[in-house]
Order: structure tokens, then C-alpha cells, then sequence
């Protein structure tokens, strides 16, 4: 076995015992980029000197023995929508496509203090607005467990990277699925924390009232390790909260007897792939098993989502998206006068989908409509969230599938956007609501693929939904599954 | 109910506040791909919403205060390594004002 295939937890054993140095890690690692990526495409930059010199810091490190830290020497990889000072951030759009930021993400700061290697970049649907990665401007990333796949979006690329071991764990950011969605699709595990559990600052905006920053990695452990590490208030982003952050990692084992898990009806309708379907009440009679209530709960207005989903982040997108004018920064196109440069530029910088929402969005907020979209959207907003509300006096965690079906082909579903935000639809209520969930591989469909299983938690309860993860997965070995054991 | 349709006029009003040049055909696509979004979103008129207040963000807003003092490390050439076009230490952008 490649070291690249290591977990988080046993590649920092593994650097502790002195079995490997980050040096040989981080070469690992590169390698299986090297071998693998030109296939999977799950890079956008791959940062090999940089590396390298973070790698040499972290074994200086790791020799003087003065850092207790988990991440110390270990190679990760970002979603090239966060800050990386001196690095090519491009948001996979080509208004972005030479950007350099001046300075790191809050999150990627503290990575970097944590003595993280960030190997590289990765992939994602344009200013992460997509359920496939097909949306990057640059090229899409292929599935590991089949290439003519998507790796889902918009995340894609830290999803495929993790499941093809071109890094040891990753980071995403979550709008609307985002990390989930992609981690179902790969078979990975993906954490998205509540609002305002991890500092938003320098990640770029798409919808700024749901945007968040979680884990991509092999296993639960992994997410619980790399979740402490990011999560904590930030004086720089006004929204992340004051809370302490609890040790996630000495909270995993305590199993789920007593607990009582919510299965909400509204999530076992028509559109389900019966194999998913299957697969996850498989995982639910697990947990039942192992001693958790299971209680069956409604979440009457699920089927509004959609819909509120895509007026609300639309309209935060076409505002957070005004910035880009050519200016300062970003593609700048030839015109006659100011107002031609603005238009053209952003004609010339922004892809297809990007162009769509900012059309929406623009619309819903525009003189005669902001009351009949956004407006209502926000107020059935507010049901959706009392939903949950009411849903958690009566159990302490939701499980349900992550995603309807599993990873669908290349090209499936790019002629209609409707069809492709209808993939989003067990994970997006999440967003609008705040909460925290995570996804993890609960099976395989007849094909091979994997199938996610979604744990949706109180408002920053993130242990108890690790607690549960953690439950399944020690009873149960699909997260053990490489793309390459495929039969 | 037929397909809804944005109108040509409607579509190319909402690309101006939006600063989009907007080709020919994006303009037409665009008129039939938001027509068919709008309609999907026509259910949330079957909700009864009166007297249900907006829900604008998961936590309630604080006031977040601080120590006023200084922590901006000024950086004017990382900042204007990225500019289109720069003059010395300036941006340079297409003339304003006729």
C-alpha cells in the first residue's frame, strides 16, 4: 500500500513513530498525483516546491518534537475557492484565472499554523455554483470509481482527491450540498459544520447566508480531527460564533444506545434509486441495532427547498458577484468606455451557469420582484428552519440519504439546470436551516458505486453527528473500499 | 399552464443591472431556461405565509465590536500585482468622466 492511502489519524501515527517523514509522505502523495491526475483531473494547481519546503519544515518540526499537532507534516488539499497567499486562487472561473491573493484564508492560516503540507488546488464547478464539477471553466474531474462519472459538485475535485489518494485529506466549502453531495458521489466522508462554526474569511463569496467551510476526508476520525483544527470564532468573519470548540476526537466513542435518530418521511419519495433507498435503511436497522430509537418524523415543507434554495443563494450570488468589474483585479476586457468594460469583462469571465444564477438572482432582487421572490422565498425560509425546529424536540439527530442516486455521467444533466439542482434536494434544507451534517459511505449500488448516508444535527451539535458516523462506521467496512477494489 | 417564457425585452433589462453583454443566443436561451426555473418556483405561491416572519440568517446578528486599532498589514504591491493595468503605484482604469 502506497503511503498516499493513508488516513489523517494513521499518516500523523505514522510521522510520530518516526516510520515515515513528511518528506516521504508528501513524495507519496505527489506520485499518486503524478500517476493518477492526468486521468482524474482532480487538481487545478499542484503546488510541487511548495510543498516540498513545507514538508522539510514540518520533519524540522516533527524532530524537535515540540508540536503536538495532527495535521503537522501531513499533505492536504484546498477547493481553489480559498485564499492561498502567493498561490493561484481561480475560483475555477477565467475572471479569476491569474489571481494571486495577498493573503491566506482564516482556515487556511490556521492549516498552515497547524504545520499542514497544501499540496495543491482543487477542482470545482465555477465560483462552486454546480452538483458536478462539469461548471469549471478549465476542465471536469473525473469519478475514480468511473471515469465516465462526474465526482459531484461542487467540491468535486477535493472529493476525487481523496477517494484517489492524490492527498490525505482535503477541504470544501458546502452552499447547498457541496461537500456532501461530492463526498456521496466518491465515497468519502464530508462534514459541512454549522453556520458560523468555521470563519468564512477569504473564501469567495457565492451565497454568504449558507456558505461553509468542512472536511473531506477517508474517515470519520479524519473529519473529527481536521473539523477542530478549522473551527473557532475569527474576529475577521462577523458571523462566525463566539462558541469553544469542543474536542471532536475524544468525543467519537459512546455509540448511539438511547439516542434517537429522526428518519423524516418527506426523504423516502419517488426519484429515490431503489439501491439507495435499500442501502440506507440498511444503515438506519444498523444503528437501530446498535441500540438507537429510531423515530419516524415529518419535515413537511422538504419539498419547497429547491426553490427557496435557489431564489436565496441566486440573489446573494448576483450581489457578491458585482465585484468582479475588472478593475482591481480579474479579466479585464478591451472597450470603449467604462460601462462596455464592465459588461464585457464579466461577459468574457463568467461561464454559462454563473451567467444563469446571476441573471436569477438579479431578477428576484429587481424593482417588482423582490417581494414575490426573495421576499416569500426568505418567509418559507423560516418554515423550513421551524421544521427542524420542531423535527429536534423530538429526536436528537436526522438520518437520511445524502443524494437521490448515484454519481450520474459526464454530461447527463448539463442541458437542464433545473434537473441538475434537483440532485441537490436532501441537502440543501440543511444550508437554508444552518445546521450542521455530514455524509459517509453507506454501500454500493449494483454498478459499484458508492451511496451516502446523511446525519443531519441540532445547531452545533456536530459531536453527537460524528458520534453516530463514528457508530456506523466502526460496525460496518464500505469506508475501507478503494476505487480499485471495484468489481 | 404552457412553458413560461421570460420576454427578449425582460431578459435584456435584468443583463443591464447585472453588467452582462449578454450574445444573441445567450439572450434566448437564457429567456427560456429562467422561464422554466420561474415556473418551478410558482409552488411557494401554494403556501400560506402571512404573518410568518423572513429568515435572513442562521444566527441571530450581534454587534460584533472590537479594539480599535490598527491590524491591516498594508501590502500595496501584493494588492496591485493583480491589477489589469496599474501606473506606478495606482490602478489604472478606462476614463470616468467625459
Amino acid at each position: 500500500m502506497t503511503l498516499a492511502a493513508l488516513t489523517l489519524h494513521a499518516a500523523s501515527d505514522t510521522l510520530r513513530r518516526r516510520e515515515c517523514s513528511s518528506v516521504e509522505l508528501t513524495e507519496a502523495v505527489l506520485a499518486r498525483i503524478a500517476a493518477s491526475d492526468e486521468n482524474i483531473r482532480a487538481y487545478l494547481t499542484v503546488d510541487r516546491q511548495g510543498a516540498r519546503d513545507q514538508a522539510r519544515q514540518a520533519d524540522k518540526l516533527l524532530s524537535e518534537n515540540k508540536s503536538d499537532s495532527p495535521l503537522l507534516g501531513v499533505p492536504l488539499a484546498l477547493k481553489d475557492n480559498f485564499l492561498t497567499r502567493g498561490l493561484k486562487t481561480t475560483c475555477a472561473s477565467k475572471i479569476l484565472g491569474d489571481f494571486v491573493p495577498p493573503y491566506d484564508a482564516t482556515t487556511v492560516a490556521k492549516l498552515r499554523n497547524a504545520g499542514a503540507v497544501i499540496v495543491g488546488k482543487t477542482n470545482l464547478d465555477e465560483f462552486a455554483m454546480g452538483s458536478s464539477a462539469e461548471n469549471s471553466a478549465f476542465h471536469p474531474t473525473r469519478n475514480p470509481w468511473d471515469g465516465a462519472r462526474v465526482p459531484g459538485g461542487s467540491s468535486g475535485g477535493s472529493a476525487a482527491a481523496v477517494a484517489a489518494d492524490e492527498c490525505i485529506a482535503a477541504l470544501g466549502t458546502d452552499t447547498g450540498g457541496s461537500i456532501r453531495q461530492p463526498a456521496a458521489c466518491c465515497g468519502i466522508v464530508g462534514l459541512k459544520p454549522s453556520y458560523g462554526r468555521v470563519s468564512r474569511y477569504g473564501i469567495i463569496a457565492f451565497a454568504s447566508s449558507m456558505d461553509q467551510v468542512g472536511p473531506m476526508t477517508k474517515d470519520v476520525r479524519d473529519s473529527a480531527l481536521l473539523l477542530e483544527a478549522i473551527a473557532g470564532h475569527d474576529p475577521a468573519d462577523a458571523t462566525s460564533v463566539q462558541r469553544p470548540v469542543p474536542k471532536y476526537s475524544e468525543a467519537l466513542t459512546g455509540g448511539v444506545k438511547g439516542l434517537r435518530l429522526g428518519v423524516p418521511r418527506e426523504y423516502f419519495v419517488a426519484g429515490m434509486a431503489p439501491e439507495v433507498e435499500q442501502a440506507v435503511r440498511r444503515a438506519i436497522a444498523e444503528l437501530e441495532k446498535q441500540g438507537a430509537r429510531i423515530e419516524d418524523i415529518s419535515l413537511p415543507h422538504t419539498s419547497y427547498a429547491v426553490a427557496v434554495y435557489y431564489i436565496i443563494a441566486t440573489a446573494e450570488a448576483s450581489s457578491n458577484l458585482a465585484r468582479y468589474d475588472g478593475m482591481r483585479y480579474g479579466h479585464r476586457a478591451e472597450a470603449a468606455d467604462l460601462n462596455d468594460t464592465y459588461m464585457l469583462s464579466r461577459e468574457e469571465g463568467f461561464g454559462a451557469e454563473v451567467k444563469r444564477r446571476i441573471m436569477l438572482g438579479t431578477y428576484a432582487l429587481s424593482a417588482g420582484y423582490y417581494e414575490a421572490y426573495y421576499l416569500k422565498a426568505q418567509r418559507v425560509r423560516a418554515l423550513i428552519k421551524r421544521d427542524f425546529d420542531q423535527a429536534f424536540a423530538s429526536c436528537d439527530a436526522i438520518v437520511t440519504p445524502t443524494m437521490p442516486t448515484t454519481a450520474f455521467k459526464i454530461g447527463e444533466k448539463t442541458q437542464d439546470p433545473l434537473q441538475m439542482y434537483l440532485s441537490d434536494i436532501y441537502t440543501i434544507s440543511v444550508n437554508l436551516a444552518g445546521l450542521p451534517a455530514i455524509s459517509l459511505p453507506c454501500g454500493f449500488d449494483k454498478a459499484g458505486l458508492p451511496i451516502g448516508l446523511q446525519i443531519i444535527g441540532k445547531p452545533f451539535d456536530e459531536a453527537t453527528i460524528l458520534r453516530v458516523a463514528y457508530a456506523y462506521e466502526q460496525a460496518t467496512e464500505c469506508h475501507t473500499m478503494k476505487p480499485e477494489d471495484r468489481g | 399552464m404552457a412553458q413560461m417564457k421570460l420576454s427578449r425585452d425582460e431578459v435584456q433589462r435584468v443583463a443591464l443591472l447585472a453588467r452582462l453583454r449578454l450574445t444573441a443566443s445567450e439572450e434566448e436561451q437564457l429567456a427560456e431556461q429562467l422561464g422554466a426555473i420561474l415556473e418551478y418556483m410558482e409552488q411557494l405561491n401554494q403556501l400560506d405565509i402571512t404573518g410568518v416572519e423572513p429568515f435572513s440568517h442562521a444566527n441571530d446578528a450581534v454587534t460584533a465590536l472590537r479594539e480599535d486599532k490598527e491590524v491591516n498589514q498594508p501590502n500595496a504591491d501584493a494588492l496591485l500585482a493583480n491589477a489589469p493595468e496599474r501606473d506606478g503605484s495606482f490602478f489604472k482604469v478606462p476614463k470616468i468622466i467625459e
